[in-house]
């Protein structure tokens, strides 16, 4: 598999991203937390450019010991999420919040020498 | 959005085209080659109230356009026109909403125009279809001559600086229906205007379609040869509605159940016999609603002509020959529970797709286009030639779809 490199790994940082062109299509390369994540930038509901929406950490309900609803906040995982839509995909996996059958299709990273390099 | 060099780019959240937005719908739009036929979007919108200054300025009576004015200069607070609790953009992750008030526009073209064209274009869409966004909840107003008051404003500016200055531009005018007789003035006074392609009454309201009162509004659109439709939204005011906790739930029940009901009074009491030749269209409540109503009301009728005597058929015929706008689509795993839909309600002639596009649910024709089980005459009387049909267009695509490679 081909090699394209994206940036100086020290230049993309925690929350930041960079779209690569290839020949594959359009992929997004994200860092979250020290870690990089990369995504075909197409949604798998309609199309859209998954990887150039907003950055949210996933909703849940608080429910109580006794099943009572406490409200809501915001988990630790992190959503990457389609803008045209809503789509929300987990960063770490790829994996669509809705639908876990559903999952954008993920490429390998590699840093060697301080560079990024996306597999593709 | 900023491309640093030919192969990788970073992100912008301060840059936004209408266009680019959907460089992958264009993409989508080349590879199923839409240039070659007749895309109509039967159902789009503008942010009407970016141009309330402009729109406030067509009011006739002086104290209503000075109470518009003043309401307008205050922002935030109460105002004129009364407001929805919402979040429709699902709390800022629908980009457009807010990305774009960045977009640059020539000065040259009314902006609304310059966008519509960009993202339709984009789409692979020939005419769209356009209609206001606040103005949708307006028929819940309390004051019927305020809806009516800017009703007419709003047509009025409409059909100046947008229907008169691009023709792929139409719209199914406002009809302020809380008052009967203001609608009827509506339909006499823009039925021929340019670019005036029928009628639309918002569905959230009151007011219920049977009332005599209407009888010669709809004998006039039906003289006229114009579709009368009604377009769905919510209203979280409604009492049933309230029950609702969450948007998806009001959103979900809302832009079905209003429509439901004015179907049910317009077929039981017998308007498609007074009016034959009426083109009845209804508007973004999706299609599941429709399959279950004609059987529900089906199964009654049998029971209760009596309700019903002026029928000479089942109310599913009736509703048969109307037209249905196919956002937001419903898209099932098993596409056979789908293709059963688009046979209860005759799809092929009936069905008229739209996008509802900038809204956040909306469609490209590409949720019609990929259906494994429509032909391709089929696909394409749906995505247009319906349309086309109903509002008299030309048939020949006028499109130009970019590439953003």
């Amino acid at each position: 598999m081909p090699e394209i490199f994206v940036a100086k790994a020290g230049d993309i940082t925690d929350g930041d991203r960079r779209i690569v062109r290839t020949p594959k299509g359009e992929i997004g390369v994200f860092n979250h937390k020290g870690a990089f994540h990369a995504y075909a930038n197409n949604c798998v509901h309609s199309g859209g450019p998954a990887c150039e929406g907003i950055l949210v950490n996933k909703v849940v309900d608080i429910i109580a010991d006794d099943k009572t609803y406490q409200g809501q906040t915001f988990s630790d995982v992190m959503h990457f999420v389609c803008p045209w839509h809503g789509y929300e995909f987990d960063i770490e996996t790829g994996i669509c919040a809705g639908n876990s059958k559903l999952k954008i299709k993920k490429f390998e990273t590699v840093v060697r020498g301080g560079d990024l390099y996306l597999v593709a | 959005m900023d491309a640093t060099n030919n192969e990788v780019r970073s992100l912008r959240f301060d840059s936004y085209d209408s266009g680019e937005h959907l460089k992958n719908a264009a993409k989508q739009a080349r590879a199923r080659n839409y240039q070659d036929f007749l895309i109509v979007d039967v159902d789009a919108h503008h942010y009407e109230s970016e141009h309330y200054r402009d729109v406030f300025g067509y009011i006739d009576s002086p104290v209503l356009r000075r109470n518009a004015l003043e309401s307008f200069s205050r922002g935030g607070r109460a105002n004129f026109l009364g407001g929805q609790v919402g979040y429709q953009d699902i709390s800022g992750r629908i980009t457009r909403h807010w990305l774009r008030k960045n977009e640059k526009t020539p000065d040259d073209k009314h902006r609304d125009i310059t966008t519509t064209l960009r993202w339709m274009d984009a789409m692979g869409v020939d005419y769209a279809c356009l209609f206001p966004t606040p103005m949708l909840f307006l028929g819940m107003h309390p004051q019927p001559e305020i809806e009516s008051a800017l009703a007419q404003a709003y047509n009025r500016w409409l059909c100046e600086r947008i229907l008169n200055e691009e023709k792929r531009i139409i719209s199914m005018l406002y009809l302020p229906f809380n008052d009967p007789e203001a609608a009827y003035q509506t339909v006499k006074e823009f039925g021929g205007r340019k670019g005036v392609v029928g009628f639309m009454v918002t569905a959230p309201r009151y007011k219920p379609v049977h009332d005599n009162a209407y009888m010669k509004t709809y004998r006039l659109i039906e003289e006229m040869g114009l579709p009368i439709s009604f377009h769905a939204a919510y209203s979280w005011g409604d009492q049933a509605l309230q029950l609702t906790n969450r948007f998806i739930g009001v959103h979900a029940l809302g832009f079905m159940w209003f429509n439901m009901v004015h179907m049910t009074n317009w077929v039981v009491n017998g308007l498609p016999e007074r009016f034959p030749k009426l083109k009845v269209m209804w508007i973004e409540s999706g299609l599941t609603w429709a399959y279950s109503l004609m059987q529900r009301l089906d199964h009654s009728y049998m029971m209760r002509t009596s309700d019903c005597p002026s029928l000479k058929r089942k109310p599913s015929e009736y509703m048969q020959e109307m037209f249905y706008s196919s956002q937001p689509m419903e898209v099932p795993d098993d596409p056979s529970i789908l293709e059963a839909t688009f046979k209860m309600i005759k799809a092929e002639t009936q069905l008229v797709w739209s996008s509802d596009y900038p809204h956040w649910d909306f469609d490209l024709p590409g949720v019609i286009y990929d259906l494994p089980f429509l032909k391709e005459q089929a696909k394409r009387n749906i995505l247009g030639g319906n349309a086309a049909r109903l509002f008299n267009l030309p048939p020949q695509p006028v499109k130009t779809i970019p590439d953003y490679d």
